[in-house]
């Protein structure tokens, strides 16, 4: 960001419901389908046929809502006119002054806090593939169009415009992606188009008032979100340190070239002739509905995260990462778990992280009492650390308890006196590196560590062994 | 023969429904290419369908309360594979995928359909002159014309082609061309009929309702039609009202209001046979006040403005994409213009812009807005003038019927032929026209009765007073 320039950006976030069907008829919301075969009178908008809603996605707008904290509210419908050949009746119902959702925040990781200006129930539009070199409607030999997107149920969430950066925007996404899954409510894909992002950039000098904004379409990626925004900031403060101004306007962003050109300028802006649908009646959720989708909702990532990173002073930007692994897989348990049992927070986060992260589905098999196990074994060194990632890879893979594991694996340390007898031989064979080591160069521990694990195929304890060298050293 | 009388002796194996469809089709050979009635006859699948009644007789099976009984369908309401057009080039070809509700419940209920009829283009006129496939001839006199926009509809019960018939009603497209046609209309109480597979005007406006010759009749037909749709949201929850046994209920003691408004402007036969009608029902026990609802007036202004703005989207999806006509052009934009050019008629572009200019921005306050504020007036004009009375009695048309062009070059002239009709539409309320004396020319007259929401089992026993006294 240039010096003595600040970028405002809100975000306008459009998620797919993971609904069974569509929003106003029975149709499949499936992705991915031969063409044209999830369609029927309603989504095709047939003369005659009548939308009828979807409780299941009121539901889904709801939770979002909720975890948003925003108000859920009576609302009501409305047709937004506009000819466009993937749209079948050629205008989209959406909500426009009263949405179901208003006025909520999103806490970002880093501290800093997005307000929700609204999140809305509305319908997706078909999908159009033009053929010809333009690639785009206009010039196009052919156009053909799916509508098995027709009428699937979108929320749109619409940010306050509180975002002052190209990262902090990637972080809002990031994060409203994972309350997005949480609620059940979407499967936020962005690269299957369901979770799809516009963002309306402004540049000002900093205390000024908000400066002329444009909206940047085609973002399909996180990381297209932060480059276009970045770009399209240089690209303002430029125009305006050269004496030009910023046209309002909606540009796209080109992922190849990294640039964003015009698509229309504001004047060309469609008069979409709001009006309530006069086939749909108001959306008046009771209090003891919403109070049920409210309850059901489950522990959002803001609230796991702060839960997971209390067990850890401190933390290092690598046990951030660690966290973020463990709400996205859903396995907050183990760590909570081995924190409660009074063991070591750390070890239990990164066993977590790493060995039962990788493990595909395994979290199904390994029990929290099991995965408790195995680190207290560890922690009273009856296993190495060697020794406790094989035994969680086991109970990953088979399931059971650790004991039968290290039953059968043969997993008995060696008595320390045995062991101590081991490393002596170590340091016979061994005589210049001992030399050093005695001298005070500590990184030859490892050195020692690992030959006794070969003499002991991986049963010796490595803090055992640092303890018996140590002493050696006198 | 009326339809209540068919039927039962249909279900009691005197009369096949075969033997009544052949005499509805021949009716229909006899005066259709005259009369411009049907724009499709389905003989094919009314034959079928009649065999279905007369084999299900025979087998001891009861058919249904319409058992045999031919209807006619106004060409705005889908059939399965029938061509349905709303009288439009646009729509010309178009087979709907699938069946309308009401026209489930007839043929549930025992009903042959017969087939389409004319109507004004997307049910945008009062005459049946805006109809893309020439106009519909009133039978009662063939220089005139039979109301609108369910002209055809009207005709075919006037004609004897069909025993009932379904129209819809958005400003008095039931009631007015049975006015003129001297038939029974109900235009029903928003939301007591489904409205899943009726081809949209006016969402908010529109209802179907029976065409009959007798008032037990209609009463009958909107009995099988009426009912909660899942398919429809906007259809009333409570399940279809009992009718047919409240129709001798008569109207002593009931208070009707003669309103001022709605006889303002008509002609002195109109007028006359409304006083006649208020005496008759006086004379049948009911107290009869005459009163004044000036908000009636604003009726016609606001309606050309609520229901061009919803036509304007609903009739939006018309654009050589999906189905129906599309005129080639080298692209998309020049297309949908060629095709929505040749494809519409001047009534309905004249309506598509009227309603594209009071939704736009800088606009929408000022019109659609105002005219939906009008719209509140009226609801609560209605509300307190029920606190008064149980009934409202007006006329249903200013005119007996009129002759062809008379009204075509001046919009508005045509426009006020619905002016005693569109409050009931703008208020989701119920009204009845029913035939009552004639007028200049020897041509029927039709008073209307108004009532409150689900008031129709009230409205259709003091129709029945005015038919006996008639």
């Amino acid at each position: 960001m240039t010096a003595g320039w600040e970028m405002v950006v809100g975000l306008e976030v459009h998620t797919e419901l993971r609904t069974a069907t569509k929003l106003f008829c029975s149709c499949a919301n499936e992705f991915g389908a031969a063409p044209n075969t999830h369609v029927c009178p309603v989504c095709l908008g047939l003369p005659g046929s009548l939308p009828v809603l979807n409780e299941r996605a009121v539901e889904m707008a709801m939770s979002i809502g909720f975890a948003l904290h925003c108000t859920v509210a009576p609302s009501t419908f409305h047709r937004k006119n506009y000819f466009y050949p993937d749209m079948p009746k050629n205008f989209q119902i959406s909500q426009y002054d009263l949405p179901i959702n208003s006025s909520g925040y999103l806490d970002l990781p880093d501290g800093s806090r997005v307000g929700i200006e609204r999140a809305h129930l509305e319908e997706d539009t078909g999908k159009s593939t033009h053929l010809g070199t333009s690639g785009r409607l206009h010039g196009a030999q052919r156009s053909l169009v799916d509508y098995n997107r027709a009428g699937v149920p979108l929320v749109e969430i619409v940010s306050a415009p509180d975002i002052r950066s190209a990262a902090q925007a990637r972080l809002y996404v990031a994060e409203l992606r994972r309350v997005l899954i949480a609620t059940g409510a979407s499967d936020g894909r962005m690269e299957e188009g369901s979770l799809r992002v516009d963002a309306n950039v402004s540049v000002r000098r900093p205390g000024e008032p908000f400066g002329t904004r444009c909206e940047i379409k085609n973002l399909n990626s996180l990381r297209s979100l932060q480059r276009a925004i970045d770009y399209e900031a240089d690209r303002q403060i430029e125009l305006i340190e050269d004496g030009g101004a910023v046209r309002q306007e909606t540009r796209h962003w080109d992922e190849t070239t990294g640039v964003t050109s015009t698509m229309r300028v504001k004047e060309e802006a469609e008069d979409y002739r709001y009006f309530r649908e006069p086939d749909l009646v108001d959306l008046a959720p009771d209090e003891a509905w919403r109070d049920r989708v409210a309850a059901a909702l489950p522990p959002m990532p803001g609230v796991r995260r702060t839960a997971l990173l209390q067990h850890l002073e401190d933390p290092t930007d690598a046990q951030r990462e660690s966290v973020e692994v463990v709400l996205d897989l859903d396995l907050d348990r183990y760590v909570h778990g081995a924190a409660e049992a009074g063991l070591d927070a750390a070890t239990a986060l990164a066993r977590t992280a790493n060995e039962v992260a990788a493990a595909e589905e395994g979290a199904e098999r390994l029990t929290v009492e099991a995965f408790v196990g195995t680190l207290r074994l560890e922690a009273s060194g009856q296993l190495s650390a060697t020794q406790a990632k094989t035994v969680l890879a086991d109970l990953l893979a088979e399931g059971g308890a650790p004991e039968d594991v290290v039953a059968r694996r043969g997993f008995t340390q060696l008595a320390s006196d045995a062991l101590g007898g081991v490393v002596d031989e170590v340091i016979a064979a061994n005589g210049d590196e001992w030399a050093r080591y005695r001298d005070g160069d500590d990184k030859l521990a490892q050195f020692f560590i690992g030959q006794v694990m070969a003499r002991t195929r991986g049963q010796a304890n490595g803090k055992a062994v640092v303890e018996i060298l140590r002493s050696r050293r006198g | 023969m009326n339809a209540i009388d068919l039927a039962a002796r249909v279900r009691r194996g005197e009369v096949t429904a075969s033997t009544a469809l052949a005499e509805s089709l021949s009716a229909i050979d006899a005066r259709n290419d005259e009369l411009n009635v049907f724009l499709h006859v389905d003989r094919d699948g009314a034959e079928a369908r009649a065999r279905a009644v007369d084999d299900a007789v025979a087998a001891g099976r009861d058919p249904g309360p319409l058992a045999g009984v031919p209807v006619a369908l106004k060409d705005n309401l889908c059939t399965r594979g029938v061509p349905t057009t709303a009288s439009s080039r646009i729509l010309e070809g178009w087979r709907p995928p699938y069946t309308a509700t009401v026209v489930e419940r007839l043929v549930a209920a025992g009903a042959v359909p017969v087939g389409k009829t004319n109507l004004d283009e997307f049910a945008m006129g009062s005459s049946t002159e805006t109809s893309a496939f020439g106009p519909t001839r009133n039978p009662l006199d063939p220089e005139r014309v039979p109301g609108g926009s369910s002209g055809g509809s009207a005709a075919s019960v006037a004609a004897g082609m069909a025993s009932l018939a379904l129209g819809s009603d958005t400003g008095g497209s039931i009631r007015q061309p049975a006015a003129l046609c001297g038939i029974v209309g109900v235009k029903p109480t928003y939301g007591l009929v489904s409205r899943y597979g009726l081809i949209a005007f006016a969402s908010s406006l529109d209802q179907i309702g029976p065409f009959a010759r007798s008032v037990a009749d209609a009463a009958l037909c909107l009995e099988v039609i009426a009912g909660h749709d899942p398919r429809d949201t906007t259809s009333l929850p409570e399940p279809a009202p009992s009718l047919v046994s409240h129709l001798d209920d008569g109207v002593a003691g009931r208070r009707v209001g003669l309103v001022s408004e709605l006889v303002e402007g008509a002609d002195a036969d109109v007028v006359a046979q409304v006083e006649r009608a208020a005496a008759a029902l006086e004379a049948a026990g009911a107290r009869v006040v005459r009163l004044s609802i000036p908000e009636l007036r604003l009726g016609l202004s606001a309606y050309y403005l609520i229901a061009p703005a919803e036509a304007s989207s609903n009739l939006a999806r018309y654009d050589g994409v999906r189905y129906g006509r599309r005129v080639a052009a080298d692209e998309l934009g020049a297309m949908n213009e060629a095709t929505r050019t040749l494809g519409f008629g001047d009534e309905v572009k004249r309506r598509i812009m009227l309603g594209t200019y009071a939704l736009s921005a800088g606009y929408y306050d000022a019109y659609y807005g105002q005219a939906l504020k009008v719209r509140t007036r009226m609801i609560e004009a209605f509300r307190q003038a029920y606190e008064q009375v149980d009934l409202l009695l007006g006329a249903t048309a200013p005119s007996v019927a009129f002759r062809f062009g008379e009204k075509t070059a001046n919009p508005l002239a045509m426009y006020l032929s619905d002016v005693f009709t569109i409050p009931t539409n703008l208020a989701g309320e119920a009204a009845v026209s029913v035939p009552f004396g004639t007028g200049a020319a020897g041509l029927p007259i039709g008073v209307q009765l108004l009532g409150p929401g689900r008031s129709e089992a009230r409205l259709l026993a003091a129709a029945r007073v005015l038919e006996v006294a008639s």
